[in-house]
Order: structure tokens, then C-alpha cells, then sequence
């Protein structure tokens, strides 16, 4: 090194020179990344303000009873999130219910059973499913499948389900077309993409050895899949469901168009009913008067709120899940 | 070596210690296909009952390839095609109509890499039991233990049989692969490479239970290792580039190989 530095002493300036140079720029980009990651920190917490300050005049006018009061009446200023809040998480439950297990049924045919030549074919229709516009969900849900379903499906359930005691209840008459069920179906078709692409890619993550093992003792496919892969990948698939969970419930545009929009809470799934984003989409515009935009503030809040308490409790469930396993 | 130069495998008639042993599988002008290439040759061999058979060549050689022709396990890949015979209990297990789930839990198999289920050690064992069997839980955990004794685990585990398999280490996770496979009273058991991941202590214990197992089992084992195919088989198969090129009793084959071949891949000349 001391030999180094006295013959060429020049040389070594040069790179010292090079290496501050390059220390400069380290430290911007440094500098660079962390208020990209503060950035998102500080733009939560301003839309978390936002809201509640947006907020402070119909919770202080309504108090509690903003949650659980059903009537939202525009003339009378008197207004109740009860009906788009159940709303909300009826529809984004009929849609989990239906997505879950259609969801996974296509991530295991195509990773467990699906010919070669078929796999990127379905693999690719998925997709574009996902890349279709909410509007366009929307207008084909309103003038499509709606009036598909008014005319031959819900006659069909009112007429075979009225004899059932609970079912006959949750599937009155008369057929609209829109309404509850029929937001929650283009729900289930909208996060069917996630919950299948996310599904695939993590039952692909099972080491082929473990499921030839399992094939080893004799396991069908059946068993193989519910005993090794889903196990296997359960943190992963329930990460999926609440991705698709969370698209659920924050979704507006297609819902808006086919839900019907009335507050209103029906013990049947086959009436009219509302959801929070429909409602703040549809009024947002007509809505004079400081008391009734704060309320459908609030409503943003309340979805906030609802969206974080999936979240909190997806957590909570994969910690439970991954402490039980280790 | 020549590929083309291979003769015809020399499989001794008459072996003196093939005399008196049944013959509990048979191979027949197996060939073997992935896609296009051909894998196996005309490969034509006893699997004696109640001794140890060991597959031996060098790498790409086929012996893998041959041992999961024996419980179909190519069965999942398409593509993947055998032709020629292999008779199992008066059967041609390689024909359409054989029940390939039937035929995995008459014939286990051991993975080179430990393989537990992400389920607790109980489990391990008792899944696969009660895939065949309806018990009352005190004879499915009589089950369990006479399964992890037989492979020399039931000391170590006895007291976390609720932990997760995956707990354990390599060599125990092993012989808890080992335990699963016995627990399902197969009739012969494949092991391919068992050893390979496992340290010396681990893979002595191991080969002391394909020691044991004879008794009751037939064993067919792949291995790499000269060595440990001397000291556990009775019986060694030499597989050079998809062909049988010898197969002979153990003591035969590495003391007086018939085939230059042979005695240059056990002298390490090659492979």
C-alpha cells in the first residue's frame, strides 16, 4: 500500500476523487428512497385527517347513532349508515363465497390437472378478467346480466325456495334483475382473477418431491391437494382471499350500477339495496348543504376503518396460523 | 466408453444365492420414454423377496428413472411412458387398468430429499394410515408407534408427537419419511437415495434399518455411494447409459465382475 502511495500518488487522487463523486450520489439516492418511503407514511396520515375532519360535523350530529341508524333522508337531514354498511359487507361476502372455492378449483386444475397446451390459454383469460374496467363491468351487469337474471334465474330461485323456512326469507320475491345479489355475483366475477392468479402462483411453490411423496402413500389428487398443497400454501391463499376481499368492498363503479341503490335493508338478497362507495359516487353531486356532504364523509371513513379491520384481522390470522405450525 | 460398443446385459442364470429366494417383482424387456429420448433399454431383472437389490451406475445412468417406473410415480408427468412388463403379485403393474393409488401403498418409497407433510409427526404417520383404514384412535396410536419404532424414531419423538414434522432434523426427518411408508404394511419399499443429504451418523442408522427390514420387506435402493451398496444389498444392478449391464449377488459383482465396465465403475475408474 505504502508503495502504492508514493509511486503514484496521482492515480490514487483520481480515485478518491471518483469515490467522493460516487459517495455524493449514494447519499441522494439514500435520501431519495427514504422520502419516497415517508412520502407514503405522510400521505395516509393526511387522507386519515382529511377524512375525519370532513366527518367531525355529521359524527357530532348523529353521535353513535350515525352506525347503526338505517334512514338517510336528504330532506329532513336526517342520515344512517347502517343500510350502505350492510350492504357493503353482504355483497363483498356473497362475493367471497362464490370467488373462494371457484377461485381455487382453477388455480388446482391448472396446477395440478390441466393439459400443457390448455394451461396458458386459461392462465391468459384470467388475466385479461382482471383487466377489464369496473365500468365495463358495470354496464355489461345492468343491461346484460341483469335482465338475465330477472328473467330466468331469480324466478327460478323465488319459485324452488319458497318452501324452505330461512332460504324463502333470503330469496323473496319479487325479481328486479339489480340489486344485492346481483352486485355480489359481478363482485365474485371481479375478484375471481385474484384470488385464482394468487392461488396458482403459490400452489406452484409446492416442491414437486412433497406431492410425489404424498402420491407415494397412495393419495388421489383430492387428497394430495388437501392434505399437502393447501396446507402447504395456506398463508399464502388467505393472503389472496383478502386481496380480493379488499377490491370487494371498496368497489364502486360496477356495483353502483346494478345494486339499485336504495337505503333500504331487505332480509332478501334479491332486493335493492346500497353499498358505502355507491352511495357516496351516486350523491356526491346532488349534495347541498354541509350536513349531508359530511355524512357521506363519514361513510368514507366507516369504509376506511372497515377495510383496515380486514386487514388487521388477515394479519392476525396468518400470525395465529404461522405460531400454530412453528 | 463407446455407447455403441454395449453388449447385451449379462445376467447370471443361476445365481447361488438367488437359489431358494422368490422372485417378489419382474422386470421385462422394460423400455422407457420421456417424450421422444429414450431413457431405459431392454432392461430385463429379478427383485428378489426379503433381500436388498441395489441400483449402481453413474449419474443419468436410468436407476432413478427405473425405480419410479416401480410404483408409476412417472405416472404424474405427461409425457412419461414405459413399455415392456414388470410383474407384481401375478400382475402387469405398468397395464392401464392397474390402480396406481393401490399399487403406491404396496409399494413405498423413500425420497432422496426428507420429505415430511406440513402436519404434526402424529400425523405424518396417521395420514396415510387412515387413507386405507377406518381405526379406533388406540389402535391407530398403537399404529403410530409400532410404525416410528420399526424406524428407530420413537424414543426421540415420543414425547412431541404434536409438533410439526418439518421440526426435525434432516436424518430424523428421514426416518419419519421411513416410518410413514412402513405404517401403510407395504410389501416392498424403494428408496432413492436416502443417504444423499444425510451426515454420517444419520445414513449408519439408516442403513442399519434397510439391515433390519429385510426380514420383512423387499428393498430396492439407489445409490451413489460404492460403498453403501457393498455393505446393505445382496444383490446389485450395474445401469450404464439406459442399459442392465450386470446384475449379479453383491459379493459377485465387486469382487469378480464380468463386465469391464463394471469393474472399472467400482474400481472408480469412471463415473
Amino acid at each position: 500500500m505504502i508503495h502504492a502511495a508514493v509511486h503514484d500518488e496521482p492515480e490514487v487522487h483520481s480515485r478518491m476523487a471518483v469515490l467522493g463523486r460516487l459517495r455524493a450520489s449514494d447519499t441522494v439516492f439514500r435520501i431519495l428512497t427514504r422520502a419516497a418511503a415517508i412520502a407514503v407514511l405522510v400521505i395516509l396520515g393526511a387522507v386519515i385527517l382529511a377524512l375525519v375532519e370532513g366527518s367531525l360535523p355529521a359524527l357530532r350530529a348523529f353521535g353513535f347513532g350515525f352506525l347503526y341508524h338505517e334512514q338517510w333522508n336528504p330532506v329532513t337531514e336526517r342520515f344512517g349508515a347502517l343500510a350502505p354498511i350492510y350492504g357493503t359487507i353482504v355483497t363483498s361476502l356473497i362475493a367471497i363465497l362464490i370467488a373462494v372455492p371457484v377461485g381455487v378449483m382453477i388455480a388446482l386444475f391448472l396446477t395440478e390437472l390441466c393439459p400443457m397446451w390448455l394451461r396458458r390459454p386459461i392462465g391468459i383469460a384470467i388475466e385479461l378478467l382482471a383487466g377489464i374496467p369496473s365500468i365495463i363491468y358495470g354496464i355489461w351487469g345492468l343491461f346484460v346480466f341483469a335482465p338475465f337474471l330477472q328473467q330466468t334465474v331469480q324466478p327460478l330461485l323465488i319459485d324452488s325456495l319458497e318452501p324452505v323456512p330461512v332460504l324463502s326469507t333470503l330469496f323473496a320475491g319479487p325479481p328486479y334483475g339489480i340489486g344485492v345479489l346481483t352486485a355480489g355475483l359481478i363482485l365474485a366475477i371481479m375478484v375471481l382473477p385474484f384470488i385464482t392468479s394468487i392461488s396458482r402462483d403459490v400452489f406452484d411453490t409446492v416442491p414437486p418431491v412433497l406431492k410425489e411423496a404424498a402420491y407415494g402413500v397412495g393419495c388421489t389428487t383430492w387428497e394430495v391437494f388437501r392434505h399437502v398443497v393447501l396446507p402447504y400454501t395456506r398463508v399464502g391463499v388467505i393472503g389472496g382471499i383478502m386481496l380480493g376481499l379488499g377490491r370487494a368492498l371498496g368497489e364502486t363503479m360496477a356495483v353502483t350500477f346494478v345494486i339499485g341503490n336504495a337505503h333500504r335493508i331487505s332480509g332478501s338478497i334479491l332486493a335493492p339495496g346500497t353499498t358505502i362507495s355507491a352511495t357516496i359516487a351516486n350523491e356526491f353531486t346532488e349534495a347541498v348543504g354541509d350536513l349531508y356532504t359530511s355524512s357521506l364523509i363519514a361513510l368514507g371513513l366507516i369504509l376506511f376503518v372497515i377495510t383496515f379491520l380486514v386487514l388487521a384481522a388477515a394479519r392476525y390470522l396468518l400470525a395465529r396460523i404461522e405460531r400454530k405450525v412453528a | 466408453m463407446n455407447a455403441n460398443s454395449i453388449p447385451a446385459p449379462e445376467v447370471s442364470q443361476t445365481s447361488v444365492e438367488a437359489a431358494g429366494l422368490a422372485e417378489r417383482i419382474s422386470i421385462a424387456d422394460l423400455g422407457f420414454y420421456y417424450g421422444e429420448s429414450q431413457a431405459l433399454r431392454d432392461i430385463t431383472l429379478p427383485l428378489y423377496a426379503n433381500a436388498v437389490t441395489a441400483f449402481v451406475g453413474p449419474s443419468g445412468c436410468g436407476k432413478s428413472t427405473l425405480l419410479r417406473v416401480l410404483n408409476r410415480m412417472y405416472d404424474l408427468y405427461p409425457g412419461q411412458r414405459a413399455t415392456g412388463e414388470v410383474t407384481f403379485d401375478g400382475q402387469n403393474i405398468l397395464s392401464p387398468d392397474q390402480d396406481v393409488n393401490l399399487l403406491r401403498s404396496r409399494i413405498g418409497m423413500v425420497f432422496q430429499k426428507p420429505t415430511p407433510f406440513p402436519m404434526s409427526i402424529f400425523e405424518n404417520i396417521a395420514f396415510g394410515i387412515r387413507l386405507y383404514e377406518r381405526l379406533p384412535r388406540s389402535e391407530l396410536d398403537a399404529r403410530v408407534e409400532i410404525a416410528l419404532r420399526r424406524a428407530a424414531l420413537w424414543d426421540e419423538v415420543k414425547d412431541k408427537l404434536q409438533t410439526n414434522g418439518l421440526s426435525l432434523s434432516g436424518g430424523q426427518q428421514q426416518r419419519l419419511c421411513i416410518a410413514r411408508t412402513v405404517a401403510l404394511r407395504p410389501s416392498v419399499i424403494l428408496l432413492d437415495e436416502p443417504c444423499s443429504a444425510l451426515d454420517p451418523i444419520s445414513t449408519a442408522r439408516i442403513e442399519e434399518l434397510i439391515d433390519e427390514f429385510k426380514a420383512d420387506y423387499t428393498i430396492v435402493i439407489v445409490t451413489h455411494n460404492m460403498q453403501q451398496a457393498a455393505r446393505v444389498s445382496d444383490f446389485t444392478a450395474f445401469m450404464y447409459l439406459g442399459e442392465l449391464v450386470e446384475f449379479d449377488s453383491t459379493g459377485r459383482m465387486f469382487t469378480s465382475p464380468r463386465d469391464e465396465r463394471t469393474q472399472n465403475y467400482i474400481t472408480g475408474r469412471f463415473g
